[in-house]
């Protein structure tokens, strides 16, 4: 097992725009969750460091606890043991200036496109005196035509897209993404791959990923780190050099993606 | 992948074709009903009354369903003009079986007394009681709205209020949720004795008796409804640094919406009942006092005529209740049309 040392952040390919993003530090994080009296040991002594404006992939087997891990840094959730810190303070409950993009959109279906995008603003009272932020978000996401729109009426591509602007609203210094293209079809994930690694790059948030797919996690992350089974552990980390923008069928990804099939315990089928 | 935007919100194309455009169609249709509605005048107007009654109204009811007639004619030939009126077109198969039933029902009735009376009075004999008696019915009516109104709205607020508390917090429902079990599922009307011996007025039992008609239901689909909301947009508010004060307002009662409507529905349907009993048994005032009144005189037109009114009342509330629903709701897809 490879445990993951604070590598150093010249070191990958980080955001080029003005950095906004925080560094985030997990210590020694374990967690287990009491399923009718027993015991299920979910994480295992994590260590992770991430530096200001790093684009990071959890990549692991469905079940492994890679979203139980997002819950903590999004502080919905306090470990069992370890410490998880944002520019050295300990993470202490949920904070808008982290926030999750989850693997089902969650829109409120009473709202509107615009009255989700706002929520927010307006849960922090910010929303009189920021309303162009929402307008904003919704260009950047490409959906100024559907303010009115009701969730209901949405695709899938265009949910999760509010679902972004619903974050990127609140200017996030961490964006937490837990397998937010997942439900997607294969055409408009490529795309919305696409479009996250422009929104990363413009925006300059820190951003940690979960996802089981290994050719997202190479193609927008700078850093990935292989989980194990449960209980969790890091078992590689592999760093991806690659330039922005990258393209999918640059041999170097290639040859990452079969390294990272072998941590897996999958190269037999490559 | 922008563009997939619903489109069931607009109406199927009409099928095209010989006589098919909706204009010809509407004509059509009104056109036949009021045809029908001319034949009823007719029948009415030149068909004698049996000869041992003295119908005061006949002539006028011939009038009135002539003159229906006539409107029916004219709003047929204005849809032509004016797509409005076109709904005419829908309504004519319902207005034509009406013209009918109230034709059989006068036939039977007023012109072969075949019916026994004073059981089965005809319908000019309702329009009788709806003219002549109307200073009283409007005072009934009034009455019946002001009590019903007084109670629904604080029953449907009270219960409102204790179904979000018991379902937001753990201490009101630990001590409210024992008192619903116990006393909601009793009747209303069963505390009917002991609501006229305890409250000063008639009135004001009257209007407990509605208003806990009315709050059991809205209370227990409340909570239903506030309890069941999906945890995720509890997430997803307290990531984006929501307040508890923003998590009940802001997301688990817009979220339960839909479950209250439910309960108000279920109010308002007892609360017609509670209110018909109470005003039968204690107030002296009302459409259920009238109907009891009624019936002391064997005035079984007056009762046709105060149960038509009510029957108008009840339908129209649950079509505002309804109208309102739809308002709030828009959001909700595949609604329940009234």
């Amino acid at each position: 097992m490879v445990v993951a040392a604070a590598p150093s952040e010249r070191a990958h390919p980080v955001n080029n725009s003005p950095v906004r993003g925080t560094t985030l530090t997990i210590r020694e994080v374990s967690h287990r969750f009491d399923l009718e009296g027993q015991p299920l040991p979910v994480l295992d002594r994590i260590n992770l460091r991430i530096g200001r404006g790093e684009f990071v992939a959890l990549l692991g087997p469905s079940g492994c606890g890679k979203s139980t891990l997002l819950r903590l840094v999004a502080g919905l959730d306090s470990p069992s043991a370890g410490g998880l810190f944002v520019e050295g303070k300990a993470i202490e409950g949920p904070d808008p200036s982290r926030i999750v993009v989850f693997q089902d959109p969650t829109l409120y279906p009473w709202r509107t496109v615009w009255g989700n995008v706002a929520l927010g603003l307006e849960a922090r009272g910010l929303l009189r005196t920021h309303r162009e932020r929402v307008e904003d978000a919704l260009r950047l996401v490409g959906l100024s035509g559907f303010a009115n729109a009701y969730p209901h009426q949405l695709s899938g591509g265009m949910s999760q897209r509010t679902a972004l602007a619903r974050a990127l609203v609140n200017d996030p210094k961490l964006l937490i993404l837990d397998e937010p293209l997942g439900q997607l079809d294969s055409l408009t994930r490529i795309t919305m791959q696409s479009e996250l690694v422009s929104l990363w790059q413009r925006a300059g948030f820190t951003a940690l990923l979960v996802t089981h797919d290994v050719e997202e996690a190479l193609f927008l992350a700078g850093r990935v780190i292989v989980l194990s089974e449960r209980p969790a552990q890091i078992r590689a980390e592999i760093v991806n050099a690659l330039p922005y923008p990258r393209h999918r069928g640059d041999p170097y990804l290639a040859e990452l993606r079969h390294e990272v099939f072998g941590h897996l315990g999958l190269d037999a089928t490559w | 992948m922008s563009s997939v935007v619903d489109e069931a919100a607009s109406e199927p194309k009409p099928v095209v074709g010989p006589f098919a455009s909706p204009a010809a169609r509407s004509l059509i249709g009104g056109l036949a009903a009021a045809a029908t509605w001319l034949a009823v005048a007719a029948l009415i107007a030149y068909w004698p009354d049996t000869p041992d009654s003295d119908w005061a109204y006949t002539d006028d009811f011939a009038a009135l369903t002539g003159a229906l007639a006539v409107a029916l004619a004219l709003a047929a030939f204005a849809g032509i003009w004016f797509a409005g009126l076109q709904r005419v077109r829908r309504l004519a198969p319902w207005l034509i079986a009406l013209a009918v039933f109230l034709a059989a029902w006068e036939a039977v009735t007023a012109k072969l007394g075949l019916l026994p009376l004073p059981f089965f009075p005809p319908p000019q004999a309702i329009l009788e009681v709806v003219v002549d008696d109307r200073t009283r019915l409007v005072a009934c009516v009034l009455a019946s709205f002001r009590l019903l109104a007084t109670g629904y709205f604080l029953g449907a607020t009270i219960g409102f209020v204790t179904g979000v508390a018991i379902g937001w917090s753990r201490i009101a429902n630990y001590w409210i949720h024992p008192i619903l079990r116990f006393i909601g599922p009793l009747p209303a009307t069963a505390w009917l004795p002991l609501a006229f011996f305890i409250f000063p007025s008639s009135f004001s039992a009257s209007i407990f008796l509605i208003a806990l008609a009315t709050g059991f239901p809205v209370t227990v689909l409340t909570w239903s409804g506030v309890a069941g909301v999906n945890s995720a947009y509890y997430d997803i508010a307290r990531t984006l640094g929501a307040s508890q004060r923003f998590l009940v307002l802001k997301v688990a009662i817009p979220a339960a919406m839909p479950h209250v409507f439910v309960g108000l529905f279920m109010g308002l349907g007892t609360s017609f009942a509670v209110l018909v009993v109470a005003e039968m048994l204690g107030v002296k005032a009302g459409l259920g006092w009238y109907l009891q009144w009624a019936q002391g005189w064997a005035a079984y037109a007056n009762m046709y005529a105060a149960l038509l009114i009510m029957a108008l009342l009840c339908s129209g509330l649950i079509t505002l209740l309804f109208r309102l629903r739809d308002r709030l709701l828009s959001w909700q897809k595949g609604l329940v049309r009234w």
